[in-house]
C-alpha cells in the first residue's frame, strides 16, 4: 500500500486568506485511501477520531506493526500508509 | 480397564495437545459464511468446539459502531486460530498475522496460502516460504497442506505445530477424497494431524477420525447446511464417534457372513 505518492494532499494546501495561525491538514493512507487529518495526529487521536476502540483493532503503520502501547507516543507524518484491522469470521 | 467407559469419560480423558496446549475438543471450526454473528455464535457453542478459525480484515471505517465477531465469539472462552485466507504470497501472511499477533496475542495461527480459483489448492511453495518466515517470527504455525506426505515432512522438519491436510478442495463438501494418503501420512506425522478441508456433512468428519486424525477443521459444512446449529451438534458427535471408533479398533472385513448367533442349541 505505500505505492501511493507521499504527497497526494486531498485538500488545499494554502491555509485561507485571513487565517495565518490556521495549519493545513495533511493526508495519509489509511487502509487504502487517501485521508485527511490534523498534523500531529497520533495512531491513538485516529482510532479515537474514527471511533474505534483500540483494544479491538491492530494497526500498522508503513507496513510495520504499531504495538498498542505505542498508540499514543506515534505520530503520524504526511503520506503514511495505515492499516486498521479487526477479526471478521473466516474458515 | 477396571470399568467400562461412560459418555463422561470418552469426552474428558481424550484430550489432545497442539503447542503445548491441551484441548478436549477435536474439532476446529471456522466462524465464517453464517448469516449473521449470532448464529456464527450459536452454531460453535452446540459444535462443542474449543479452538475457532478467524479471519483479519480491515475496519469499516464508515461504521466503527458495527458489531464486532469478538462480541459473540469471546476470545477469552474460544481460542482464536488466525488464519491467512486471501493471502497469495509468503509476505502477505507474514504481515496478516503480525497483526493478528498484535490484536490479540496469539501466536498460534493457522497458515494457508492458496493458489487461484476453481482449486484453492494449496500453494506449497510459497507455503514453505510463508511457514519459514513465520516461525522465524516465533508463530506457532499449523499449516494447511496439500495431502502429500513429502511435503507434510518438510514442514513438521521446519517446526508447524500441526500439518493439516485438505481432504477435498476447500467448501466443496465432497468428503474425505484420499482416505489412503491421510492414513499414510497419520502414519508419519510427529505432531498433530488434521483434515481441514473437504468435509461435508457428519459422516465424512467420522471417517477422518476413524483414519486416525487428531482433529478435523471445518466450516462450510455447518455454515452451509440447512439448519447449521444442528449441523454442529452432529459434527460434535461425528467427530467423538470417529476417535472412539479409531481407538476401539474395528472389527477386520470379511468377505462373507459369519453369524452373530450361536449355531449350537437350536430347536428342532
Amino acid at each position: 500500500m505505500r505505492g501511493l505518492t507521499q504527497q497526494c494532499h486531498a485538500v488545499p494546501l494554502l491555509a485561507p486568506a485571513g487565517d495565518a495561525d490556521h495549519i493545513p491538514p495533511m493526508t495519509i493512507t489509511l487502509n487504502g485511501a487517501p485521508h485527511a487529518i490534523e498534523p500531529g495526529q497520533t495512531v491513538a487521536g485516529l482510532l479515537a477520531a474514527l471511533g474505534f476502540e483500540t483494544r479491538k483493532v491492530a494497526v500498522e503503520r508503513n507496513e510495520e506493526i504499531v504495538p498498542r502501547s505505542a498508540y499514543e507516543a506515534t505520530h503520524l507524518a504526511p503520506g503514511d500508509a495505515i492499516e486498521i484491522v479487526h477479526f471478521i469470521g473466516g474458515g | 480397564m477396571d470399568q467400562f467407559m461412560t459418555d463422561e469419560t470418552v469426552a474428558h480423558d481424550d484430550s489432545w495437545t497442539v503447542a503445548g496446549r491441551s484441548f478436549r475438543s477435536r474439532l476446529i471450526v471456522g466462524t465464517g459464511k453464517y448469516k449473521d454473528l449470532e448464529e456464527t455464535a450459536a452454531a460453535i457453542a452446540a459444535s462443542g468446539a474449543e479452538i475457532v478459525t478467524v479471519a483479519v480484515r480491515r475496519v469499516n471505517l464508515s461504521d466503527p459502531a458495527a458489531p464486532m465477531l469478538q462480541d459473540f465469539v469471546d476470545p477469552k472462552v474460544y481460542t482464536y486460530l488466525p488464519n491467512t485466507a486471501g493471502c497469495h504470497t509468503a509476505k502477505d501472511a507474514v504481515r496478516t498475522l503480525r497483526l493478528a499477533r498484535e490484536a490479540g496475542g496469539w501466536n498460534l495461527v493457522k497458515l494457508e496460502v492458496l493458489g487461484p480459483p476453481p482449486h484453492l489448492y494449496p500453494d506449497m511453495p510459497a507455503t514453505f516460504e510463508a511457514a519459514e518466515a513465520l516461525i522465524k517470527d516465533g508463530f506457532e504455525v499449523m499449516v494447511y497442506c496439500a495431502d502429500d506426505p513429502l511435503a507434510a515432512k518438510r514442514l513438521e522438519e521446519m517446526g508447524c505445530v500441526a500439518i493439516m491436510p485438505l481432504g477435498a478442495p476447500i467448501g466443496s463438501g465432497l468428503g474425505v477424497q484420499n482416505p489412503a494418503m491421510i492414513a499414510m501420512m497419520i502414519e508419519q506425522a510427529t505432531v498433530p494431524l488434521l483434515v481441514d478441508a473437504g468435509v461435508g456433512t457428519a459422516s465424512d468428519a467420522a471417517i477422518a477420525m476413524e483414519l486416525g486424525c487428531h482433529g478435523v477443521l471445518l466450516n462450510s459444512a455447518i455454515a452451509h447446511a440447512k439448519d447449521p446449529i444442528r449441523m454442529a451438534v452432529a459434527m460434535k458427535h461425528a467427530v467423538i464417534a470417529g476417535r472412539q471408533a479409531f481407538l476401539a479398533g474395528r472389527m477386520p472385513r470379511r468377505m462373507g457372513a459369519d453369524p452373530s448367533s450361536p449355531l449350537t442349541g437350536l430347536i428342532r
